[in-house]
């Protein structure tokens, strides 16, 4: 009869252990739901209705035919749009890179307890406190060959300076990479200088009695250390070039001629002045796979791998 | 609760129901995209109009015509339409007349004449299926070339009466230091002068041939190549500082004497106005091209949401009396600076521009419907990118022009 009754009772404790932990994360559970349902139906349902949208032949208005990929057909042929994904290109490598290299030279040097720390500091930052149509408005002008900076100097009696990269069909795009980085390595410097500065104290006075010069703790021992800060800046600087579209709206819109269209601008102008949703939503969706693309290797690497390590 | 009581109760809440909708029926939601001064004046003329004949105006003005456009489309869908809802003369609203969302105003049209008193192609822009199912308002042209008259005088020169003319005498212009042409460098801008140059050189006939037939053969064409040669011959008298800039940046350099001559619709008189200036004495407007120019007219409309109730589609049509009134019409076209849509309309109050318009759209020769009353907005689209990337690379040939022209009529819906 003993032997009976153990394992009997282990199964009603197992039981209502589960049953215990199920009641104390309903709550949990349900105050987790709106949020749940939020991005079931706002995000992936909207993504999905996007898919959809991008093989059928909808205009003004949303109509559920079905055309194959025609849409995707033209899209590749589109002159913009394939001028547009290699800007995006441009963009995205030189501004991440850009940024990540003139945060961290700013970092630094504000880490060297320069005198008035405080005031660099808002200088750097405070372009990112501006809005990107603000940056665009003031670049603009600041790079107009008739405005800024080319007539600057020619006033100043060098008559044959010419900096008109705004208007050059060839060299646009690198003017918007300008006003992003100006923007955008403020935000960098403020991650890696708060990364810098946890940086154990102990770390620097080992390298000090070792002899070690300071560039070489920088790179060697301090780079390595900042590598989480640098993943965030990365990621919140990936989500900026993937949306940019209001920097280029008001800097260039996105001329001269279409030497500055970029993805995003592609798809609002397709969705809402050209009343072509279908190629639109086309667009839409190759930059949701590229983002994809892209995203997939490094949440493979960080979140699945090493589990499987683990397990 | 005692019977009596419960009595009074339903005739006060029926007595309340009552008073509400005929509340409601005198009230009007209006949805445009006049923000700017000049635009918010002249819809004021509406909005006053309509307050004294008893009704209550709800102004929602959102800043942009795409913005707009699409708030209200997404309203009518959505099953809360606007009452009157602003468009441009043209194929915009298409779609909307084909998914019944919005309803035919032919009662109006009929009792009106409207057919008799508007242009043919203001009518023929308004009209579906042999039905109105919109109400223009105002008549825009949009190829006139605005010169300083100073600028001109100066150089000993006479204002261009055709497009080869035009080229010559901004050649001399550049000569002195002058900006021949000022162009706001914005795709739609410079898509706005090739139009100009196409109605000119290219004539009517072509222009209608590429944006409302879709004819490969008329673009083959040696005329049109040659139309094409001189827009591209034009690169050469902007200034280096076009790209980009905005339109009424552009017509400012005309204002201040820096650029002689500037395309753009008659809206741009709202802007030498603003700088004090009289049409005919700093500036003049004139109409270049062959035959003495033709206008390309567009304008705007509003069309009346399909309504459920009755009282709604009451107000409505209280509202196109109130667009319509001959005295409504002129003090709203002048703020606008556009003309009457309304040809009976006496002018001679207006400027002398908006007088020349007058007289040459007498004629209806000289009529020629806006890009936007021929193409689909997405046809216009693919126009604007080719003509953009023709405008701002110098290297490319009136062929690949004419190719990328091809492929926009193949591939745009």
């Amino acid at each position: 009869m003993a032997t009976i009754s153990i394992p009997t009772s282990n199964v009603s404790t197992g039981a209502t252990r589960t049953r215990r932990r199920i009641r104390t994360r309903l709550p949990a559970a349900f105050a987790l739901l709106p949020t749940a349902l939020v991005v079931l139906v706002v995000y992936i349902g909207c993504m999905l209705w996007t898919v959809r949208l991008s093989f059928t032949s909808s205009t003004l208005l949303p109509k559920l035919d079905w055309v194959g990929f025609a849409q995707y057909s033209r899209l590749f042929v589109n002159d913009r749009f394939v001028t547009s994904a290699e800007n995006i290109v441009i963009f995205g490598a030189l501004f991440i890179s850009g940024c990540l290299i003139l945060g961290f030279l700013l970092a630094v040097f504000i880490d060297q307890n320069v005198r008035g720390e405080s005031v660099f500091r808002t200088m750097f930052l405070y372009p990112y406190a501006m809005s990107f149509v603000v940056t665009g408005v003031a670049w603009q002008w600041f790079l107009n060959p008739g405005l800024g900076l080319q007539k600057l100097v020619r006033d100043m009696g060098f008559t044959s300076f010419t900096f008109d990269w705004l208007v050059n069909q060839n060299m646009a795009i690198y003017t918007i990479v300008i006003a992003g980085l100006w923007h955008g390595s403020g935000l960098t410097m403020a991650i890696l200088l708060a990364g810098l500065r946890g940086v154990d104290e102990d770390l620097w006075k080992a390298a000090r009695v070792d002899g070690i010069p300071t560039w070489r703790v920088y790179t060697s021992v301090v780079l390595p250390l900042l590598r989480p800060m640098i993943v965030t800046a990365t990621v919140l600087l990936t989500a900026g070039v993937v949306k940019l579209y209001d920097l280029v709206v008001a800097m260039t819109l996105g001329g001269p001629g279409i030497a500055t269209e970029v993805p995003a601008k592609f798809v609002m102008d397709h969705l809402f002045e050209r009343n072509n949703i279908a190629l639109g939503t086309a667009a839409a969706t190759i930059m949701l796979i590229a983002v994809v693309a892209v995203l997939a290797p490094w949440i493979y690497a960080r979140y699945i791998r090493p589990q499987g390590r683990h397990a | 609760m005692r019977p009596q009581t419960r009595i009074s109760a339903y005739t006060l809440s029926f007595a309340l129901l009552c008073s509400s909708s005929a509340f409601a029926q005198q009230k009007a939601e209006v949805l445009h995209w006049w923000t700017s001064a000049g635009e918010s004046a002249s819809v004021k003329v509406f909005a006053d109009q309509f307050t004294k004949a008893g009704g209550t105006w709800v102004d929602n003005a959102i800043a942009g015509g795409a913005n707009a456009r699409t708030a209200g489309i997404n309203r009518m869908v959505g099953g809360n339409p606007p009452t009157m809802m602003q468009f441009n003369t043209g194929k915009q609203f298409d779609e909307l007349v084909s998914n019944d969302l919005v309803r035919d105003v032919e009662q109006k049209a009929q009792a009106g004449k409207w057919r008799e008193i508007m242009p043919k192609s203001i009518v023929e822009a308004s009209v579906r299926n042999g039905k109105f199912y919109a109400v223009p308002v105002n008549i825009h042209g949009q190829n006139w070339l605005f010169y300083n008259t100073k600028v001109f005088a100066d150089a000993g020169l006479e204002a261009p009466k055709t497009f080869p003319e035009l080229i010559q005498s901004g050649e001399k212009l550049k000569a002195k230091g002058i900006i021949p042409i000022a162009l706001g460098g914005q795709p739609n801008w410079e898509h706005n002068l090739f139009r100009a140059v196409l109605v000119g050189h290219g004539g009517p006939d072509m222009f209608r041939k590429l944006y409302g037939a879709r004819d490969q053969q008329a673009v083959k064409s040696p005329k049109f190549k040659e139309t094409v040669e001189l827009f591209g011959k034009m690169r050469g008298l902007v200034d280096p500082g076009s790209p980009g800039r905005n339109w009424n940046d552009a017509t400012a350099l005309v204002i201040t004497n820096k650029a002689a001559m500037h395309f753009n619709g008659d809206w741009a008189k709202g802007e030498f106005i603003a700088a004090g200036q009289t049409t005919g004495k700093e500036y003049g407007c004139t109409l270049v091209g062959e035959g003495g120019g033709k206008l390309v007219i567009g304008g705007d409309v509003f069309v009346f949401p399909a309504m459920k109730d009755k009282t709604a589609t009451a107000t409505q049509d209280k509202l196109i009396d109130v667009l319509l009134d001959p005295a409504s019409q002129l003090e709203f076209n002048k703020k606008k600076g556009s003309i009457p849509v309304r040809m009976d309309v006496d002018v001679s109050s207006m400027d002398v521009c908006a007088q020349k318009s007058n007289a040459v759209l007498k004629d209806p020769a000289n009529q020629v419907e806006a890009m936007e009353l021929l193409s689909t907005p997405n046809f216009s689209g693919a126009m604007q990118d080719a003509v953009t990337q023709f405008w701002n690379n110098p290297n490319m040939s009136a062929d690949a022009f004419v190719e990328k022209i091809t492929n926009a009529m193949r591939d745009a819906s």
